[in-house]
């Protein structure tokens, strides 16, 4: 068994497809039209046909309060991994991305949780 | 105040609580407990940890704000200095603040029947 799909819940597909492409640097993979929505995946560049994120969105009533209460409480949606949490962290913060926990080196492991603009809390990692 | 703040301290998960915020103000619940956890290999609940930080809260040492969406942890260092005034400085604890009531002791200012 393999982890083929996961996926994030955003108040708007279209403004995630710009933050998770143009800012994080995942690459689209799939849209189509459902409804008003849209099926709408990203990959990563470095493993395009590997997992794919779902940005799925948030309608049902049950969606918003339960993101409120994880970013309440700055626990993070998802967790991807990068070279360098440090370094992704200046890059990132230079595109005016919101942290609400800085680069935390914890033995060895170094986390920093931003927020996705749409509504989640994003952890980035390395392991030295 | 005085009596939360020993009480406070008294609970080592809490005095780790406080080494952590020492290192970093403004932290979120999901990095005390990521804290807690790596550096220290308490895995308690985050319920658990809510409830201690609620004690710190009521001492005076930690204060939260809410900023936007997320809610922000601080360390406040000032109820640790009235208490220890009062043995290494008694002469200016006592210009500082007159001893609280004893907790058998009745408070005047009290007014619930």
């Amino acid at each position: 068994m393999r982890i083929n799909l996961t996926s994030v819940f955003v108040d708007d597909q279209l403004k995630a497809l710009a933050f998770y492409t143009d800012v994080l640097g995942f690459q689209q993979k799939n849209k189509v039209a459902v409804g008003d929505d849209w099926w709408l995946t990203v990959v990563s560049p470095e493993d395009p046909e590997g997992t794919e994120l779902l940005l799925e969105p948030d309608g049902h009533p049950a969606v918003k309060p339960y993101k409120a209460a994880l970013v309440e409480d700055g626990i993070p949606a998802a967790a991807f991994t990068v070279d360098d949490v440090a370094a992704e962290f200046e890059r990132l913060r230079g595109l005016g991305v919101r942290f609400t926990q800085e680069p935390l080196q914890m033995d060895d492991v170094t986390v920093a949780v931003l927020d996705d603009t749409c509504g989640n809390l994003i952890q980035i990692m390395h392991t030295a | 105040m005085e009596e939360d703040v020993f009480k406070a301290l008294a609970d080592p998960t809490r005095r780790r609580i406080l080494d952590g915020l020492v290192e970093r103000d403004g932290q979120t619940l999901y990095e005390i407990c990521s804290r807690l956890l790596t550096r220290h290999g308490l895995g308690l609940s985050r319920q658990a940890i809510s409830q201690h930080l609620a004690v710190l809260e009521a001492a005076g040492l930690v204060h939260t704000r809410r900023q936007g969406r997320y809610k922000f942890h601080d360390l406040d260092t000032a109820p640790l200095e009235r208490v220890m005034t009062r043995w290494l400085r008694p002469a200016e604890a006592d210009t500082l603040e007159t001893e609280a009531p004893e907790a058998d002791a009745p408070d005047a200012t009290e007014s619930t029947p």
